[in-house]
């Protein structure tokens, strides 16, 4: 590939691209590869129909494109066939044939693999009408299906780097700041810091600056961040120089989790062609100025999300915080300037520039601008990557675009902002999410997880995983968060396990506050958030577990034991055939038993029974 | 020492080489040195020491401070339960209960014929198919207690 010395080189380049895709006859499939679909088995399915069409002789009539996350990670692995846009889900190895002859070959639907809507069961063929995809508004995550991560071409013939010309050639940095703040971008980390401001503030600190994305998406059930670095990787980079043209930096660095080793491996391919074609390093588009992104991978700690222990690890540190007097901005990485946003934060970058901030601003609420990526997961029928304006109602993203809760349990709380967030009970389902809103309610946005839980999730036992998780997580630097996340682990094991005594949801609220006041970074400080927000709003299952020693969601083993229903049983055996210790007795169509000494609370056969028959007790 | 294996030192040399021997990538060469021993063998930081031009209790600090480091052997195959929040309400817990009764194992171990580590991770970013395990590289989703088995054993059988 050739360098492109100027502006007019990467347009040269861009139209031709999208000319030569306009004039191609050839079909296109997209597979998704992202790390769900991947997860059920893209890779077998991109095989088969590799050797399908060749078989058929039309491999040079179809052109497979192994995309980008399509979001709706449920139904993986996804196939798309445009121009159509013809929405195949749960693709297998053994459908590859059929849909080979009918869709490709004939121009038919394969009508057995039609998607068929969750609820009324309607068969909806094309991905645009699909309810999950229709009621969000998709402005960063609208090309991935269009979008090979290891193929810059791609994103070129999407508008890709257009931004970029616009910032290098047509705007200083003073504009370029200036719209960003016009914007209302706020950062998509969790903190909702606006990203102008921050911005303007460490262009006015002397020193070599550095830029820095903040990809060590540490809150489990997130994975936005991962699917954006793998999947559309040109877009991060395209934002994170148009961060140094605004604040005159050099050097750039993503800090990216080890354990997200493709989204690694996508960067490091998008930086090389990046390279190659002069859009970083030295003298970018003949412009003559520099600025190059290195790699740098984390160790499975999650405080290293926080900012200053992020700067300490990519120094080759143990990543522990510092108290904040100074702020990163003054002084962070390596003692410079240091200018750090979250991998959605720069995904909106280019979208900004290229649009206008008036166009942003127009999207979203009074305080919080743009569309936001959820992680939908947990108790929901459609799990995946859901975006949406800011201000949208969670029972629009839970129950018209996640399509409820499976089975037809009963909703009983969202949590958000992982560890360091809050669960969010039914009678607020009707609120508007966004930073101020989930703020009032105890909770934060955090990067954007969402997880739904049900009626067998226990509140209590969620509580204690997240403290459990923190006093992992807890660097061991300040006592409040040492200390009281322990004595609060304690506590609440306690109480799971049947020794919980009156007076410990106090001791647990005293904890909690004196742990946001006196913890060091945002760790410790937000570290109570989940079993404040529980005791908040689900106070009576505390109390259950603590007086009368039951767990009524059936999840804390020692305090519940399961039994088999007379009345509902058919004895049709399933749990029977189950229960890996031989557990239930019975004869065929009559009610079954369960011996209490034998059964180790699997729940396998709760799971299985199809008529409610196995109850909690 | 005893336990002492035998060390490629070209490998280990182009490893610290490839990062220019700066101080600030010792994470980062640590993994790659991991990605071959499944562990980072306590020989090698004397070389460290020297090439990167660091405190020896940095090194132990740094390396004991990650959770992706470890240095002690582990098995053949590392078997990371996710236990993510989306996987825990999907009952992870379960997942990893049928891994350790299985396996004869507590979370944290290695079997005695050093073929499997048991292990969890906080969120692999795969929350969709949850509950979700990680076998070295490769990701299985969708799991309850009986296909996770099936999983271990196919292992068994790649190793036999």
């Amino acid at each position: 590939m050739s360098r492109l010395e100027n502006r007019e080189a990467l347009k040269k380049f861009r139209d031709a691209i999208k000319a030569g895709r306009q004039q191609s006859k050839k079909k296109l499939i997209s597979l998704c590869a992202g790390s769900g679909c991947g997860a059920y088995g893209t890779a077998k399915v991109h095989q088969a129909l590799t050797e399908e069409l060749s078989r058929q002789n039309l491999q040079d009539q179809v052109e497979i494109k192994l995309s980008c996350c399509h979001g709706f990670c449920q139904k993986g692995p996804i196939m798309v066939i445009h121009p159509e846009r013809i929405f195949y889900p749960q693709v297998k190895e053994a459908h590859v044939p059929e849909l080979v002859e009918k869709t490709i070959k004939n121009g038919e639907l394969a009508d057995s693999l039609i998607f068929k809507e969750p609820g009324t069961k309607e068969k909806i063929v094309h991905e645009q009408d699909i309810p999950f995809y229709k009621l969000q508004q998709r402005v960063i995550f609208g090309n991935n299906s269009l979008i090979d991560p290891t193929n810059m071409e791609d994103y070129l013939a999407v508008g890709g780097y257009s931004a970029l010309e616009k910032a290098l050639f047509d705007m200083g940095s003073e504009q370029i700041i200036d719209q960003i703040k016009g914007s209302g971008l706020r950062g998509r980390g969790g903190g909702g810091f606006p990203t102008g401001i921050k911005w303007e503030t460490c262009s006015r600190h002397e020193g070599r600056r550095y830029v820095i994305c903040n990809a060590d998406e540490g809150d489990p059930g997130a994975y936005m961040d991962r699917i954006l670095l793998e999947g559309n990787p040109h877009c991060i980079i395209e934002g994170m120089i148009i961060g140094a043209i605004a604040i005159q930096s050099q050097e750039g660095y993503v800090y990216v989790r080890h354990e997200y080793p493709l989204a690694v491996t996508n960067l490091e391919i998008a930086l090389k062609s990046a390279r190659e074609k002069g859009l970083l390093g030295n003298n970018i588009l003949g412009s003559g100025f520099d600025f190059d992104i290195q790699i740098s991978r984390g160790g499975g700690a999650f405080v290293c999300g926080e900012s200053t222990a992020l700067m300490a690890s990519l120094e080759g540190k143990p990543g522990r915080p510092r108290a904040k007097y100074v702020h990163t901005v003054a002084k962070g990485f390596r003692d410079g300037p240091s200018n750090l946003n979250n991998v959605e934060t720069w995904a909106n970058v280019p979208l900004i520039i290229n649009k206008g901030a008036d166009w942003y601003s127009q999207i979203g609420t009074k305080s919080s601008k743009g569309t936001k990526i959820f992680s939908l997961v947990g108790k929901v029928n459609n799990t995946g990557l859901v975006e949406v304006p800011m201000g949208t109602s969670l029972r629009k993203i839970i129950f018209d675009i996640g399509g409820g809760i499976p089975k037809n349990k009963k909703f009983k709380a969202v949590q958000t902002g992982g560890p360091s967030g809050g669960c969010i009970p039914e009678q607020f389902l009707d609120v508007g999410v966004d930073y101020d809103e989930l703020l009032k309610l105890g909770s934060i946005m955090g990067s954007g997880g969402m997880i739904v839980m049900d009626q067998d999730t226990c509140m209590v036992d969620v509580a204690r995983y997240f403290i459990e998780f923190l006093k992992e997580e807890s660097c061991g630097q300040c006592n409040p968060c040492r200390e009281g996340i322990k004595q609060m682990l304690e506590i609440l094991t306690d109480i799971c396990q049947g020794r919980g005594k009156e007076g410990d949801i106090e001791l647990l609220e005293e904890l909690g506050s004196m742990i946001q006041k006196f913890a060091l970074c945002g760790l410790g400080t937000s570290a109570p958030n989940p079993v404040l927000t529980t005791i908040l709003y689900f106070r009576d299952e505390y109390e259950a577990h603590i007086r009368d020693k039951k767990c009524p969601a059936g999840v804390c083993k020692t305090l519940f034991h399961y039994d088999i229903a007379e009345d509902l049983c058919t004895g049709c055996g399933l749990c029977k055939k189950k229960c890996p210790k031989e557990a239930i007795t019975g004869e065929k169509k009559k009610p079954h038993k369960l011996s209490q000494d034998a059964c180790i609370k699997c729940g396998i056969c709760y799971e299985g029974c199809k008529f409610g028959a196995i109850v909690i007790k | 020492m005893k336990n002492e294996i035998e060390i490629d030192w070209q490998k280990i040399d182009s490893i610290i080489s490839k990062y220019d021997a700066n101080h600030e990538a010792l994470l980062m060469i640590m993994h790659d040195i991991g990605a071959i021993y499944n562990y980072v063998p306590r020989q090698v930081i004397p070389l460290l020491v020297e090439r990167l031009g660091v405190k020896e209790s940095l090194i132990y600090s740094v390396a004991t401070f990650y959770k992706t480091i470890s240095l002690t052997p582990r098995g053949k195959y590392i078997v990371s339960v996710c236990t993510g929040t989306a996987c825990h309400v999907r009952g992870a817990e379960k997942i990893m209960g049928a891994l350790e009764e299985k396996l004869n194992i507590s979370e944290g171990q290695t079997t005695e014929d050093m073929l499997f580590t048991l292990d969890s991770v906080r969120c692999i970013g795969c929350c969709a198919a949850g509950p979700v395990v990680n076998v070295n590289k490769e990701t299985h989703g969708g799991l309850d207690r009986s296909s996770v088995l099936e999983i271990i054993n196919e292992y068994k059988r790649r190793a036999s």
